[in-house]
């Protein structure tokens, strides 16, 4: 093997540059890659299978948990190929909050990418930043469905939750936050020479690859390609609101960058549209337990491009196949061709770039005390005050800092 | 005439044997059962003639008697149309879609692992997506696979 001058590292499936469990065997010639097997599968949980032996009901339970990012995108998915099926007409202000959460899910799964992406080429002061306002998305999402994650808010037929008004008006100040905050990082991305050396031409796509590769979302509109379901195939409310499709002709992963900041600006005029436009009326009508026999495809634009769902209905309360083929699948077949000749040091951030799902935690904190069986929950104050006492009683104090740039803001 | 109209003219106009075959289900949904050994001029023709230029997945599933894989190809305009062959459940095979679209690999390990499903003229590669070491002959989406591992220890892949 030295004897050619190539060298084989196995990366994966643990490895502490990936988020998830995947193998890259990689070839390299001195720094350069020169082949890539990918392996992937290792998050197989059957699924497909254990939604042909369970209700729609409980499938809805179990889609919304393939995903911890985008677990709105494969529930709404679902529904609407069921809903297809049974001819249910979906209320109109249901479609509304469909697409508000679809949107701020979008908001933080971008915002999330951002960290990693920030994470991935040691600049992780922008790890920090961006995944600190990723929690008033985060807080919005919790308080208008109940949950951080797998909001749980679509059901066959329509919604499980109404809005309030508070919490819209919650949204829209949300909203301001958000935009000031995203023009921040687009300020950033576009003007930080270090950045921009560092994710200029790595990982090129170029139009035609990414068109025969199949690449979806933020990836392919990176490449240039104005591909977005949303447009394309119109779900939920989209047809009634407007919209850009945001591309880029980088075809790099500073190209891909670029787009879903850009993309943060659509989804928070998109949020800023659905505020006002809500229709009143009921958020959704009654499903039948069984199904009739029949058949759907649903498309649906997650934050990682187009997501498909086929599901195949036997007039029985069980579905009799349900397919998924999520955004990654399709981006992970560009990555071998993204990293052909490149340097190894590009991998991770490459990788990164098509933005491959990876879970999110709950934040909520569980401290034992001194061995007593009993247990604290706090809050996020508490948790902030408790890290500032940790380090002023290691002798370090931000306070001054903190309170220059408490003015500031 | 609308878009789905101007394609399922052109596919009958085309094939004579699709005549009353092309469904229009709704806007941006048609749908097209194929006879398998004419699949192949079918499709070569919805790509290159039609414009379905992104292959968005291919589903397989067991129906009791045989096998049933869907090719979902979009285009531009965002119109889908799922084109479905049946295929015999002893021997099931077809031929792959790679050299015209690339991307169809991963798609086309699923049906080989997932429903036994052989694939002719699919390039050499790792299995996906289950493990290297799942027996041969147990093949998940099939009806009549309940669960239990047979006590088959040859493995695929070995």
């Amino acid at each position: 093997m030295h004897d050619s001058g190539e060298v084989h590292i196995p990366i994966g499936p643990q490895h502490p540059s990936l988020k998830e469990p995947e193998s890259f065997l990689i070839t390299l010639r001195g720094e350069k890659i020169t082949a890539v097997n990918i392996k992937i599968g290792y998050n197989h949980r059957g699924i497909e299978k254990a939604c042909e032996e369970r209700t729609y009901i409980q499938d809805m339970y179990l889609i919304e948990r393939i995903c911890g990012i985008c677990s709105h995108s494969h529930s709404t998915c679902f529904v609407q190929a069921v809903e297809e099926i049974a001819g249910l007409q979906v209320p109109p202000r249901a479609l509304y909050i469909r697409t508000l959460v679809a949107e701020l899910e979008r908001v933080h799964s971008h915002l999330l990418w951002l960290g990693v992406a920030g994470h991935e080429v040691g600049f992780d002061t922008l790890l920090m930043y961006a995944w600190r306002d990723r929690e008033v998305v985060m807080n919005l999402l919790a308080s208008l469905t109940g949950n951080r994650v797998n909001y749980a808010i679509n059901t066959i037929g329509g919604v499980r939750r109404d809005v309030s008004a508070n919490t819209l008006e919650e949204a829209a100040s949300a909203a301001d936050i958000l935009e000031e905050r995203t023009k921040y990082y687009i300020g950033i991305v576009t003007t930080e020479t270090t950045l921009i050396n560092r994710l200029s031409g790595v990982g090129k796509l170029s139009p035609q690859d990414a068109l025969r590769l199949g690449a979806v979302g933020p990836t392919a509109r990176a490449s240039g390609i104005a591909r977005d379901v949303r447009a394309d195939d119109p779900y939920a409310a989209y047809a009634e609101l407007k919209f850009k499709v945001v591309t880029d002709n980088s075809c790099d992963v500073y190209g891909r960058t670029v787009v879903r900041l850009k993309e943060l600006l659509e989804s928070i005029s998109l949020i800023r549209q659905v505020i006002k436009n809500l229709p009143d009326g009921p958020i959704a009508v009654k499903a039948p337990r069984r199904i009739p026999a029949g058949e759907a495809v649903s498309r649906y634009e997650a934050p990682r491009g187009e997501d498909l769902h086929y599901v195949r209905a036997n007039a029985t309360d069980k579905p009799d196949r349900v397919k998924f083929r999520p955004p990654t699948l399709a981006n992970v077949q560009a990555v071998a061709h993204m990293l052909q000749d490149r340097y190894l040091a590009d991998l991770p951030i490459v990788v990164a770039a098509i933005d491959p799902c990876f879970s999110c935690t709950d934040r909520l904190l569980s401290l034992d005390r001194g061995g007593q069986i009993e247990k604290t929950v706090l809050t996020w104050e508490q948790l902030r005050q408790s890290s500032i006492e940790h380090y002023q009683r290691e002798g370090i104090d931000f306070s001054a800092l903190n309170k220059k740039l408490a003015d500031k803001m | 005439m609308s878009a789905e109209e101007n394609i399922k003219q052109a596919l009958e106009n085309t094939f004579d044997y699709l005549k009353g075959a092309v469904i229009i289900k709704r806007e941006r949904r048609m749908a097209l059962e194929v006879p398998a050994g004419n699949f192949a001029e079918i499709l070569k023709f919805a790509v290159l003639e039609l414009n379905f230029s992104f292959l968005s997945a291919i589903t397989g599933l067991d129906n009791g008697d045989g096998f049933e894989v869907i090719y979902h190809l979009n285009k531009d305009g965002g119109v889908i149309l799922n084109l479905k062959i049946r295929i015999p459940r002893s021997g099931a095979h077809i031929e792959t879609v790679t050299p015209l679209f690339a991307s169809a690999d991963a798609y086309e390990r699923e049906l080989m692992d997932l429903l036994g499903i052989e694939v002719k003229g699919l390039a050499e590669g790792r299995r996906y997506p289950l493990p290297d070491e799942w027996p041969l002959g147990d093949y998940p989406l099939r009806k009549d696979w309940k669960g239990n591992l047979s006590a088959n220890n040859e493995v695929k892949n070995a």
